[in-house]
């Protein structure tokens, strides 16, 4: 906050903010003043000129909106020829509108609607004939409708697209009258690169931008809002969710923590399934190869009894239960409770185990804890920023917005490695291209010439790490030149990055799949770690080492146990004392040994010694790797269970399937990426026949004979801050709308958690350094299978799809499986563009249509893992990780041929 | 040097090029050849006369013969009777008064008549040649500064002295504006010259540039210098095909003799200039929304403050002077201020550029003192109306400026005299329009150049203008003419109090000045 300043607005002393908005700093202090075109998210435009005060001092009228605050300012808000002259530029702006309020969107919420009342101006009193002539509407893009004749060319949203998303596909065409917002300076929206955003619609103070799902569904008064987390990402962006009954019609960015009121074409079109008739209302029990309709009661007396059954006969590590990244903490907690305190095993793992599986182990040992250090708004103010196997733009495309304004408005160094030609690469200083699988020899190729160029941080070195002797030899033996020969990114562009890292003031590292999917997925996270060390570039605002997690609630997964290695709080299950402690504080006898881990329940599943699996909210028969094996292993459980919204391809496989809430029905926590736990609130009210994850899961434990009697989500939280220290201070009724991040220890109200990890001391004391060699992936490119394979995520779509291949919206953008081939392979194959198209591993079979681009390297192939249809991960490797047991979804071998 | 007995100056310039100026310089020369003279006689290419309609025009030194309307079929007369046998071909002489003016023919009767500071060299030597410009001191100003390490503050103090004002049209100070950037921080400056002459009736930027492309750089170089900028652009009007061609002739011979680049004359100052082309948006020529330009994005102005003086390309300290004003500013540096004082008003000193046009006998360019009169241009320079027609109205300083009736003749023509009599000097243009022109005709094709040229950036000027041109349609059927005229007073002046840039806000000038001393025309008609 700045300096307070004294200024005089229409005779009256007001107390404003130095350099503060003038028409901002006039209306907070309760001067209505007009205007249309200022927007606080952008710089002002003074376009509408509505805003015009006369200053004492200053010739002629000004714009407010245009000034800033400084002390002794004398303004003129009002007087007649001020009022005078708006009325005017009303009266302009009315003779260019399209009349018709009483069909508009956005009737009754208008910045334009409330001027024409306020100063009298309808299209018939106008002292001049008002424009007659319509121009054609723009509606080809899938989720905005541009009017023209409604739009008044305030520039808010051609701002918002480049100022705040970092986009700039939106400008002004032509000229004078005949000015309209384009994008690409004329061409369809639809063939522009706009991803659909809608940041735009948010900007827009009329309706000449309005959401094509929403129109015809509400008028502005019927609608209730409610604020919430959006269900989809791990950036944990606050949505304003308004609704018409318990039907949603729109959905807006909330000024959240993490968001600022951003949003991307997930979160703000992707609601539409909340709605769809494919909704499990009643719990089905599988009888005789058919699902049937079952009560409550009966489905749930059947698990708990086949659980006792299966736990008597086989031993309680015979059954094994999936959590979920996508339900609340609240519901994790319980559910590895249960799965511990009740069935008596540690067998309880989750989707994490094949995104950031590597980062935590791989950070944990380097820094004491494995999560993002730093929080997604530093980005911004970042010096220089490394993005190394994150497509951010599609992935966590809020996040991304933040690193293109870094770039944008801050002139921040953008370094890309990336095999793929990805979105970011448009802002990027340097981007190095390397060989899926080699990052350990260009990290550490990086780390040499910082090393022999002296461009180390000495003090850091020596007063916050260790290991730093051991770690310097292996890094002496990786020259650029020798980085370069097993990376193949040239030589000198090794040398480049790593001065421009190493070169700036705060450095941040982000990462995500590309580094931890790998079989030295772990090597590679401590690669990441020694290089932020290396350069003191960890354990400051701004610099740090980033992994992005990739669900909404995948770090809050995480943190609640949802892993078999340990409790709530990174509790380890192996020590004694730990373990002492959830005894007594559930009451129960519990195992000490490590549990079995996603892949290798799926292991167990096939051998036979995991007889029965829970799984709440996954959907393994489309997420893991090597599908053909894990569908084998689903057939031969002998009772699977799986709690979801919707039938998923994994549900076919199960005995029972119970129904339970959505996030946009249910009171609880996620924790985002930034480590931030965040309020969701039901803003709708869940289908008659679901219930809550944690109640069904209480459900069971009661039939099984332990007692669970949480009546809301705040009680178990309560549990939880009590037995874990790092959510010891998070409690319900104080997080309000900016949540906690954690670790947040203490109850005191003002204890919001901790912006960025490690200032001064590691989680683990000191930063360790880990010596990392180069091994190369599991499976290369061979003659029987001469392509490199790699899987990922796009923007359109979440995960396995369940949630976004049912949005009409997102299926308008990217409806079906597709393969990005590179040009080199078409041509040996003589494929088309959207020819159909063989893909085969060793491990399984796709037909799939083939997109041609250079966005992939040389003989690449790049598979969306979303379509279940061509699922990619019929084909991908399940070799793992040693250490963390992460699979190699990011590397694999493979043929393509011309169907 | 070889000297020669005849030296003839052919004006190459659009106008001429347009009439076969290059088909009759060519026969000239292979028919000079053919007689043998081409050791007696100089053929030399020159800029522009500065008068128009003259079609080809050469003139023959020494003697001051000008002849003009020629055509090839002339070329063996001038050759046997001047070139060979010494006799003047009466019948293809011209003189206008302009032309006596320029040779010095004119007297002794008006001292300030007698100099042209800007055009001086125009039409007099050949602009493709800088040994031309050399022999008539060029570059001594810029030289002189640096070998004699004249500072910064004190090349300021010198044009802050003259008075001069800038020359596109807003007559903002041009010392002041070089002291703003002088002191404003930055590593990287710039001075950019504006000849986007986009003004509707307004050429005289042109003339200069094609004239005498030299004098502009060394303003450029001396305003580099004075304010601590290293790169030059030239914003040129990407239609003047000549003037890019000479100035980038002029940019290359420049840098083949050291006066741009690095080190010059040895003293640590180094300066580059680039040209850049625009693409014919009126709006560029307001110095902000030609930075914009410049910068690759669309031409729509900035919010000022901050000015371009501490805030301009690229987010620099940038100059923006317009051609004339840089022209003015080596002959003040080599002549002094006082000297530059000695010409104009006492609130407006120096020469003006007018450009007269319209139905007048001579339209072109006329560099005259400020505080000259409009008659005097008009019938002294401009040889006065047409034959049959009669002066009803004049269009001063551009299409943005006020329309005067024949009452308004004798005011002087200066920055400050002009706005307090409800006009604006501007651009110089001088539109005369005789007794055949309907004025509500003329407020229409006004308004429709405004309409088409509004940027569309603010809602007064982008709505404003399209309204106006309808209610100026309305006003050839309407009933209610004088409500309508009312009307359209009224929105200029919301127009002009608020309109992000000049465009819009000058709009009232024209609107409010046809209502004002030809209302009584329209409400008959």
């Amino acid at each position: 906050m700045g300096k307070l300043v004294t200024i005089k607005i229409d005779g009256k002393e007001v107390k404003a903010e130095e350099g503060a908005n003038l028409l901002q700093a006039a209306r907070d202090a309760g001067f209505d003043i007009p205007g249309l075109c200022y927007y606080d998210k952008v710089s002002p435009s003074g376009a509408c000129r509505l805003c015009v005060v006369k200053i004492e001092g200053m010739r002629g009228l000004t714009a407010s909106c245009t000034v800033k605050v400084s002390e002794g300012l004398n303004v003129t808000a009002f007087d007649e020829e001020l009022e005078d002259h708006r009325k005017s530029l009303t009266e302009l702006l009315i003779s260019e509108h399209k009349f018709g309020c009483m069909t508009c969107e956005v009737d009754a919420a208008c910045g334009l609607e409330d001027l024409a009342y306020r100063y009298d101006v309808t299209i018939d009193n106008l002292p001049y004939p008002a424009r007659k002539d319509l121009l054609p509407v723009e509606a080809t893009s899938p989720v905005i409708l541009y009017d023209p004749n409604k739009c008044i060319l305030c520039e808010r949203c051609v701002k918002a697209c480049y100022e705040i998303q970092g986009k700039g596909i939106l400008s002004f065409a032509e000229r004078g009258i005949d000015t309209y917002v384009a994008t690409d300076l004329g061409g369809l929206w639809v063939d522009s690169d706009c991803d659909g955003c809608g940041e735009c619609i948010q900007a827009c103070p009329v309706g000449a931008l309005v959401p094509k799902p929403s129109i015809g569904k509400a008028r502005r008064w019927e609608v209730t809002k409610e604020e919430t987390i959006c269900p989809y990402c791990g950036v944990g962006c606050r949505i304003e969710v308004e609704k018409k009954g318990n039907e949603i019609v729109k959905i807006n960015g909330a000024d959240g923590p993490a968001n600022d009121g951003r949003l991307c074409v997930k979160g703000r079109f992707g609601y539409e399934y909340q709605m769809n008739n494919d909704r499990l209302t009643t719990p089905l029990i599988r009888e005789n190869g058919q699902f049937r309709e079952a009560s409550w009661d009966e489905a749930l007396d059947l698990v708990a009894s086949k659980f006792t059954e299966i736990k008597n006969n086989y031993g309680n590590d015979a059954v094994a239960g999936l959590a979920s990244a996508r339900c609340t903490n609240e519901d994790n907690y319980v559910f590895q409770k249960f799965m511990r305190a009740v069935i008596g095993t540690n067998n309880v793992d989750h989707c994490a185990r094949l995104c950031h599986a590597s980062t935590v182990a791989g950070l944990a040992r380097a820094f004491g804890s494995g999560a993002m250090t730093n929080s997604i708004k530093e980005f911004e103010f970042a010096d220089c920023i490394l993005v190394t196997g994150s497509n951010t733009t599609e992935t966590h495309p809020v996040i991304s917005t933040y690193i293109k304004n870094a770039v944008i408005n801050h002139g921040a160094k953008l370094i890309v490695v990336d095999p793929r030609r990805i979105d970011l690469v448009k802002y990027a200083t340097l981007w190095l291209r390397q060989k899926n699988g080699t990052d350990v020899a260009w990290l550490n190729g990086m780390m040499n010439v910082i090393v022999n160029e002296g461009l180390a941080d000495k003090a850091f070195i020596e007063s916050r790490t260790e290991g730093y002797e051991e770690f310097e030899k292996v890094v002496k033996e990786y020259t650029p030149e020798k980085a370069s020969e097993i990376s193949g990114i040239p030589k000198e562009q090794i040398i480049e990055a790593a001065r421009v890292y190493a070169g700036a003031e705060n450095a941040s590292i982000v990462f995500s799949m590309g580094i931890t999917q790998h079989v030295t997925g772990t090597d590679n996270v401590l690669s990441v770690a020694n290089l932020a060390m290396l350069t003191g570039n960890v354990g400051k605002l701004y610099s740090g080492v980033n992994p992005l997690r990739g669900q909404n609630n995948v770090q809050g997964a995480c943190d609640l146990g949802g892993l078999p290695n340990v409790y709530p709080g990174y509790q380890k299950v192996n020590d004694p004392e730990i373990k002492a402690k959830f005894e007594a504080k559930w009451g129960a006898k519990l195992d000490d040994k490590v549990g079995l881990s996603v892949t290798e329940i799926m292991d167990g599943a096939g051998k036979g010694t995991v007889k029965a699996l829970y799984i709440m909210g996954e959907n393994p028969m489309v997420s893991d790797p090597n599908l053909n094996h894990v569908e084998e292993s689903m057939e031969k459980l002998d009772f699977l269970v799986v709690q979801d919204i919707f039938d998923t391809e994994t549900a076919k496989f199960a005995d029972v399937i119970l129904p339970s809430f959505s996030s946009y029905e249910k009171w609880g926590t996620f924790t985002n990426t930034e480590r931030r736990i965040q309020m969701i609130n039901p803003v709708l009210d869940p289908p008659e026949g679901t219930k809550d994850d944690w109640d069904i899961i209480q459900n069971i434990s009661k039939r099984m004979g332990y007692e669970m009697n949480y009546t809301n989500a705040d009680e178990i939280m309560e549990e939880i801050s009590d037995v874990s220290p790092i959510y010891g201070g998070v409690h319900f009724k104080k997080l309000g709308n900016d949540g906690v991040q954690w670790p947040c220890k203490t109850d005191a109200e003002e204890d919001r958690g901790v912006l960025f990890l490690h200032e001064g001391t590691f989680s683990r004391g000191l930063g360790h350094f880990s010596p990392v060699d180069f091994i190369p992936p599991a499976e290369l490119p061979d003659n029987e299978y001469p392509y490199m394979l790699s899987t990922g995520r796009i923007l359109f779509h979440y995960h396995t799809g369940t949630m976004t291949r049912k949005v009409g919206a997102l299926n308008a953008f990217e409806s079906g499986p597709y393969a990005e081939i590179s040009p080199e392979i078409a041509e040996r194959i003589k494929v088309n563009e959207d020819d159909e198209i063989r893909v085969t591993s060793r491990r399984g079979t796709i037909v799939t249509k083939a997109r041609i681009t250079d966005k992939v390297a040389p003989m690449s192939i790049f598979i969306p893992f979303h379509f279940a249809e061509a699922a990619a991960n019929r084909l991908t490797n399940d070799a793992l990780d040693p250490v963390a047991k992460i699979p190699e979804l990011k590397v694999a071998a493979c043929q393509v041929e011309k169907v | 040097m070889d000297f020669y007995n005849y030296y003839a100056l052919l004006y190459i310039d659009d106008s001429t090029v347009a009439a076969g100026v290059k088909e009759f310089e060519e026969i000239l020369k292979r028919k000079l050849a053919a007689a043998d003279l081409l050791n007696s006689v100089k053929v030399l290419e020159t800029g522009s006369s500065g008068l128009k309609d003259y079609g080809i025009g050469l003139s023959v030194y020494p003697g001051d013969i000008h002849y003009g309307n020629l055509s090839t079929a002339d070329i063996d007369e001038i050759i046997n009777e001047h070139f060979i046998k010494g006799r003047v071909v009466t019948r293809l002489i011209v003189k206008p008064p302009e032309e006596q003016f320029r040779t010095s023919e004119l007297g002794p009767q008006d001292v300030r008549l007698q100099n042209r500071i800007v055009l001086s060299l125009s039409g007099v030597i050949d602009p493709e040649n800088i040994f031309e410009y050399f022999a008539e001191h060029g570059y001594e100003a810029i030289g002189k500064i640096l070998e004699e390490k004249v500072s910064p503050e004190k090349v300021v103090g010198i044009i802050k002295n003259s008075g001069l004002q800038g020359r596109g049209g807003a007559g903002f100070p041009t010392g002041l504006k070089w002291d703003f950037t002088r002191k404003a921080e930055g590593n990287q400056k710039y001075i950019i010259c504006n000849a986007d002459e986009g003004e509707p009736g307004t050429f005289k930027d042109r003339l200069i540039l094609e004239g005498n492309p030299h004098l502009v750089l060394e303003g450029m170089l001396i305003a580099g210098y004075a304010t601590g900028a290293a790169k030059g652009y030239i914003y040129i009007r990407g239609e003047y095909d000549l003037s890019i061609k000479r100035m980038e002739k002029a940019l290359s011979q420049a840098y083949e003799y050291n006066l741009l680049g690095h080190n010059l004359f040895g003293s640590g100052f180094s300066f580059d200039i680039e040209i850049k082309k625009g693409a014919g948006a009126y709006v560029c020529g307001e110095e902000t929304s030609l930075i914009e330009s410049m910068e690759g994005k669309r031409g729509i102005p900035r919010l000022k403050p901050p000015f371009p003086g501490t805030h301009g390309l690229k987010g620099s300290p940038t100059v923006v002077n317009n051609v004339e004003t840089l022209a003015n500013i080596a002959p003040i540096l080599l002549k002094g201020a006082e000297w530059f004082r000695s010409f104009g008003t006492k609130s407006c000193p120096g020469t003006k550029v007018f450009t007269i046009l319209g139905d007048v006998r001579y339209t072109g360019i006329v560099e005259l003192p400020m505080g000259t009169t409009l008659r005097q241009i008009i019938y002294g320079y401009g040889g006065g109306m047409r034959e049959q027609r009669s002066l009803k109205a004049v269009h001063l300083g551009g299409t943005s400026g006020a329309v005067f009736d024949e009452s308004m003749l004798d005011i002087p023509l200066d920055y400050d005299s002009v706005r307090n009599h409800g006009g604006m000097l501007g651009s110089g243009a001088i539109l005369v329009l005789s007794n055949t022109v309907n004025m509500r005709d003329y407020l229409e094709s006004v308004l429709l150049f405004f309409k088409h040229e509004s940027c569309g950036k603010c809602v007064p000027c982008r709505i404003g203008t399209a309204r106006l041109y309808d209610m100026v349609k309305l006003l050839e059927t309407s009933d209610n003419k004088e409500l309508i005229l009312n009307e359209m007073d009224k929105l200029s002046e919301t127009m002009n109090k608020t309109s992000f840039c000049p465009l819009g806000q000058s709009l009232k000038f024209p609107v409010q000045s046809i209502h004002q001393y030809f209302g009584d025309e329209i409400l008959r008609s």
